[in-house]
């Protein structure tokens, strides 16, 4: 027998008023881990696609949000297709590179994944990282836009290179994004159908941690066809010099198309901190609450359980413990009530981040590791300040409660 | 050989209506063996008597001296080593920690001083065995009898090897069979192993186990 055995015994004679004591520390925990969890990776999602977009400027339809966008949801609102002729046809200098973009949520074996329709040599000539696994678009002569080094080496001498540059794709032809292609179990030169359309994938995308990971990319006039959404489309992506866009550019554009919204990248990173510093807004108020809740609920438990122990720490007191030892027996416990909840809070949290993201955020999330320390130390922290009070008043009970008559 | 000494004991409380004189002016002197009963009527001041000789309480006035030293001005912290290391207790109501096996209640006082878990099972064992529950060493206080409860705290006392046991009234809650028992294992532990007994009681049956006899009416010694 020692005093950690002792704390765990009696922890686990009481089982069921551990386990109350322990629930609002564990969803207060939770809830702060998944959302902190949810905004760290969705500011790493803001930076690799303010690295990987390569567009940097975005037309949607009037009244459209980015959400919209990025959510694609099926009621969402399209433009003609015919924008991008007029864009084209006009005297608008700087305009690198324009990809079009059809973008549905649809359903593939169970999975929602987002189809999106796109002029192949267009969209890869804006996307960086896909050239790293041999896709190749357009020859951009990029004016101050982001150099296309890996657009310009398109000639492999090597010929088993060669043949793996991909620089548009059939009517039939798909790629895959690579959460997407996970999801479905689909591999390169497979095939997949989608509404009633077997189409052949001829390439799994890399990794990018944007919204792109989660979709599947065909020509945008197929696409069109499968949705019954001919000469329509959901945003044209831009890759715009920066230069022009400073210097006016995108009133220029409004000029073109009145009837359209049209953002910077900057504007929609910036939306994106916003929604990420409300986040952490919104964490820190969390965080308050736990600490009043959590602390009142540990306090209000750890009170009655000295209440309800008054003869039991009278006979440790009256068998020669010391009021350090009751001070010691009640606040390791309240540490171990901690560790539990924060560790419960943690795992709590991050599960949910993990099934949360991607359908909030469509954001792929992982485990934040470091959160585990800071849930052990605040629900430790929480669990110590509610119960000072509760182990000064037991370390106050006289040995003798125990006695017949004083 | 004298144990304890008391000295000109007084005990106040501080009651609604006035100061309560608990003990008045107490003089006592136990010897190393002693079995004695304290008895006399509720309020005469027995449980108060016992709550100052084990540190429990302070008196107002006077000494008590334990094997040479001053326990009325001792720290809480010298008389809680005390009462660990010299002293065993067994209460009416028992005070078993309902949680815990009898085997690990009677470990508990060892425990205070950090010995070893092995070195506790040993004398936890050998405890068990004077009061004659080795085959109730696992069985939680709800699972005992009234009576086997009792032996538990009795070996809870034990454990510790101590000059002196504080017993307040070990037989009130007990069937005049099961008190004959308990009386008996002090008794035995009185002749055999030389352990000062004090016990408290109102059962003049119990006070004739004791080889000294103290009565207190009003905090005063009268026999």
């Amino acid at each position: 027998m020692n005093l950690y055995k002792l704390i765990w015994l009696e922890l686990s004679h009481r089982k069921s008023q551990l386990i109350s004591a322990l629930i609002a520390i564990t969803l207060g925990i939770g809830v702060i881990v998944g959302i902190k969890t949810i905004t760290v990776f969705s500011e790493k999602a803001v930076a690799v696609k303010l690295d990987n977009l390569g567009a940097n400027i975005l037309v949607l339809p009037q009244g459209a949000g980015i959400d919209d966008y990025y959510t694609a949801d099926i009621d969402a609102p399209t433009i003609p297709e015919e924008y991008v002729e007029k864009i084209l046809s006009s005297t608008l200098s700087g305009v690198d590179n324009l990809s079009p973009k059809l973008t549905r949520r649809v359903l593939i074996n169970n999975y929602k994944i987002v189809l999106t329709g796109i002029l192949p040599a267009s969209e890869i000539a804006s996307k960086p990282l896909w050239q790293n696994v041999g896709l190749f678009g357009n020859e951009l002569e990029a004016s101050c836009a982001t150099s296309n080094d890996a657009n310009k080496s398109h000639g492999y001498e090597d010929e088993k290179l060669q043949r793996k540059v991909v620089d548009t794709l059939n009517n039939n032809d798909c790629l895959i994004g690579s959460l997407a292609a996970k999801k479905l179990n689909i591999i390169e030169g497979g095939k997949i159908e989608i509404l009633g359309n077997t189409l052949n994938v001829k390439k799994i995308l890399p990794q990018t941690g944007t919204i792109d990971d989660d979709r599947i990319f065909a020509n945008l006039k197929l696409v069109q066809s499968v949705l019954n959404i001919d000469n329509q489309i959901s945003a044209i992506e831009i890759m715009g010099c920066c230069n022009a866009i400073s210097e006016g550019l995108l009133s220029e554009l409004r000029n073109i198309l009145p009837n359209t919204r049209i953002t910077t990248i900057g504007q929609i990173v910036s939306t994106q901190i916003e929604t990420n510093q409300m986040m952490d807004k919104l964490s820190l108020i969390f965080l308050i609450i736990i600490l009043f809740v959590g602390g009142i609920s540990i306090g209000n438990y750890m009170w009655a359980n000295v209440n309800e122990r008054r003869k039991e720490i009278g006979t440790l007191r009256m068998i020669g413990a010391t009021k350090k030892y009751i001070y010691q027996l009640l606040l390791i416990k309240a540490a171990i009530l901690g560790i539990i909840g924060g560790t419960l809070g943690y795992v709590l949290g991050t599960i949910s981040g993990i099934y949360l993201g991607p359908e909030f955020a469509q954001i792929d999330v992982q485990a934040v590791y470091i959160y585990f320390l800071y849930s052990i130390i605040i629900s430790m922290g929480i669990s110590l300040i509610g119960s000072v009070i509760p182990a000064a008043l037991a370390a106050k009970i006289e040995p003798f409660s125990n006695m017949q008559e004083v | 050989m004298s144990l304890l000494k008391i000295e000109n004991i007084n005990k106040q409380y501080t009651h609604k209506d006035g100061l309560v004189d608990a003990l008045k002016n107490v003089n006592l002197e136990i010897s190393k063996g002693d079995f004695i009963s304290i008895t006399g009527a509720s309020g005469s001041g027995k449980t108060t008597l016992l709550l100052t000789i084990a540190g429990l309480i302070r008196s107002n006035h006077g000494q008590i001296v334990f094997e040479d030293k001053r326990l009325d001005s001792a720290s809480d912290n010298l008389l809680a080593d005390f009462r660990n290391k010299h002293v065993g207790f067994v209460m009416q109501n028992f005070a078993l920690i309902p949680y815990l096996t009898a085997t690990q209640n009677i470990m508990i006082p060892l425990s205070l001083s950090r010995i070893s878990v092995r070195e506790q099972k040993d004398r936890a064992k050998e405890v068990l065995k004077i009061v004659g529950l080795e085959d109730r060493q696992n069985h939680l206080p709800r699972e005992l009898s009234a009576g086997q409860k009792q032996r538990v705290a009795i070996a809870r006392a034990l454990i510790n090897r101590p000059s002196i046991i504080l017993a307040d009234e070990p037989t009130g809650n007990l069937d005049p069979n099961l008190s004959l028992d308990i009386l008996e294992t002090f008794k035995k532990i009185n002749d055999e192993q030389k352990i000062t007994i004090l016990m408290v009681t109102h059962s003049p049956q119990a006070s004739e186990f004791a080889n000294k006899k103290i009565k207190l009416s009003n905090g005063n010694i009268v026999k």
